[in-house]
């Protein structure tokens, strides 16, 4: 018994918290886009936040639950249902087996994070359940869901249909997180200075910061292009490639910029203007092509400090989390 | 072993220190000597240690180092004192071309080097001079990067020195490409740039090996030219 993929979607992947230590072997973290969005979500269904989990884009796909049990949907908006019935976003919903979980409309964002309690039976390569789809390895044989395909759930000590009222599929659980302030102010999105920053023109730095920047509609998971005015280095750069990262703002030769995003390259050789702090990669991760970004300065010490107190609140909620699951099932 | 170099963020999970924004290979001996240096160290919170022709990357958890190692600065700060640390602490690598030396066969004909005319062209060398230049010489694995299992490999003769394509190409697996000083194997299908010479029938890259890769920082690789009935995949 598992899940069965009854019609893909038009990219969903198993991801996790990415793939780390081996990028002296060319190998890219990946992981999910949205981090904050897949980690609650497993925290939600009282998994670990690093577990395996769906990344679903919209148009999404239509998932048979040929078996009971929990999930919890984060991140995008895509008007997500159970058979005929819409379910919330952000809380833990219990499902009897033989459900259809479908996301009929898109409302807002860009990709969503369906967590399942247990987690899933999917392939590990190099210590994470990421999907690598250059190399094609990780998750589902490192290609994104495919009709038929099916997904074992681990073994869980929860007997799910306990908290079904007898003729109901489904059941909402109490328990939802507040996100408002992740995702406020969606477009506009905190850097640090790269190290070329001061290699800009002036002219460059003000226009850069007093305009706005749009996402081109050619921007996936490896890198979102930016169209805007063109900015101008001082002098020219000839730089050798070295490490760049998730949310590194490249500027290429023609003065257009690209967010490096989750599936990004391990290296790269171009002028980096500026990194979009941790903590607005998630805002990053929900704007969808033709949206605009207006990006903001800020020091590296107010980046360090908005983490680590993100962090300690998913702390606090993982805790949270497990007590009222495990009163529950007591 | 000038005494320069830079230390700054990627970031606020990221530090680099670069050691001079160039391709030598004592800044490259150097870069893999501290990476030696701290992995053998093991600092809880390190998530990653990337190596490239003149810097070290390192990739950390902010939470787990704040956590861990109880600091007052900020992590970066403190990222930052490692990396001087490893700086004033570790020597230099000392591999030697003939130990770590990996042999790889290509096969240079124009249907596998798609760019060997425009080549001979742009350069006024011949097809076999070329070639030959290409395999006379040790390359240094200075960094993978790009892809998975992309060598970055150098520094090819001066007579071969080209800039690479305006736009990137489809670009077949096994592919050898010269950009510049540098020469490297695609281990993929992948777009790309450099200008492609021959193809190797080795599996450079393969995700169900134990270590995935054929090529590591830090080895030594030199090119022998075989023939269209020797190239089997």
């Amino acid at each position: 018994m598992s899940l069965v993929i009854i019609k893909p979607g038009i990219l969903d992947t198993i991801q996790d918290m990415g793939r780390y230590g081996h990028g002296n072997w060319g190998v890219n973290p990946g992981g999910a886009m949205d981090l904050f969005a897949s980690q609650i979500a497993n925290i939600l269904v009282g998994n670990n936040g690093e577990e395996a989990l769906m990344e679903i884009h919209f148009p999404g796909p239509q998932i048979l639950f040929e078996q009971n049990a929990m999930i919890a949907i984060t991140g995008g908006d895509f008007s997500p249902m159970l058979n005929d019935e819409a379910i919330p976003l952000w809380k833990p919903v219990v499902m009897r087996k033989n459900t259809l979980l479908h996301f009929p409309k898109l409302k807002w964002g860009a990709r969503c994070y369906v967590g399942v309690h247990g987690g899933l039976c999917v392939e590990k390569w190099l210590d994470s359940f990421s999907t690598n789809l250059k190399a094609a390895v990780g998750g589902l044989g490192g290609h994104p869901f495919q009709k038929g395909d099916e997904i074992s759930l681990r073994e869980s000590t929860i007997y799910f249909p306990r908290f079904l009222k007898e003729e109901k599929n489904i059941r909402i659980l109490p328990w939802q997180v507040n996100i408002k302030k992740v995702y406020r102010h969606l477009h506009e999105i905190f850097m640090v200075k790269g190290n070329e920053w001061n290699d800009l023109t002036q002219a460059s730095r003000v226009n850069f910061l007093e305009n706005n920047f749009i996402i081109h509609p050619s921007s996936d998971r490896m890198g979102y292009h930016l169209k805007g005015l063109a900015l101008e280095l001082a002098k020219p750069l000839e730089l050798i490639s070295s490490a760049v990262g998730f949310g590194t703002l490249q500027l290429l030769p023609a003065g257009q910029l690209i967010a490096l995003m989750a599936d990004h390259q391990t290296t790269g050789g171009y002028p980096r203007i500026g990194h979009v702090i941790s903590v607005h990669l998630p805002k990053l991760a929900q704007l969808r092509p033709c949206d605009a970004i207006q990006f903001k300065i800020v020091s590296l010490e107010k980046a360090e400090e908005l983490l680590l107190s993100q962090q300690q609140e998913l702390k606090v909620l993982q805790h949270a989390c497990l007590e009222r699951l495990n009163a529950m099932t007591c | 072993m000038e005494s320069k170099f830079v230390i700054f963020p990627i970031g606020d999970n990221a530090v680099t220190i670069d050691l001079g924004n160039r391709i030598n290979e004592s800044l490259n001996r150097k870069v893999l000597g501290m990476q030696q240096w701290l992995s053998e160290r093991a600092l809880e919170g390190v998530k990653d240690l990337i190596v490239a022709y003149s810097s070290l990357t390192i990739f950390y958890d902010p939470v787990l180092i704040k956590k861990k190692h109880f600091i007052s600065s900020t992590v970066f700060q403190f990222m930052k004192s490692k990396l001087e640390e490893a700086w004033a602490n570790a020597s230099p690598s000392e591999e030697k071309p003939g130990e770590q030396l990996v042999r790889i066969p290509v096969c240079y004909n124009n249907e596998f080097g798609i760019d060997l005319d425009f080549v001979s062209e742009m350069k006024r060398l011949s097809k076999d001079e070329i070639i030959q230049l290409h395999v006379s010489k040790i390359y240094r694995v200075y960094m993978i990067g790009f892809l998975p299992g992309f060598s970055y490999l150098g520094e090819v003769d001066e007579k071969l020195v080209m800039s690479r394509k305006q736009t990137p190409v489809p670009v077949p697996a096994g592919s050898v490409g010269i950009a510049g000083s540098q020469t490297g194997i695609y281990p993929l299908n992948c777009p790309g740039g450099w200008q492609i010479l021959g193809r190797t029938p080795l599996q450079l890259f393969n995700p169900s090996r134990a270590i995935p890769v054929t090529l590591k920082p830090g080895d030594y690789v030199q090119f022998y030219p075989i023939s269209q009935e020797e190239f089997i995949p």
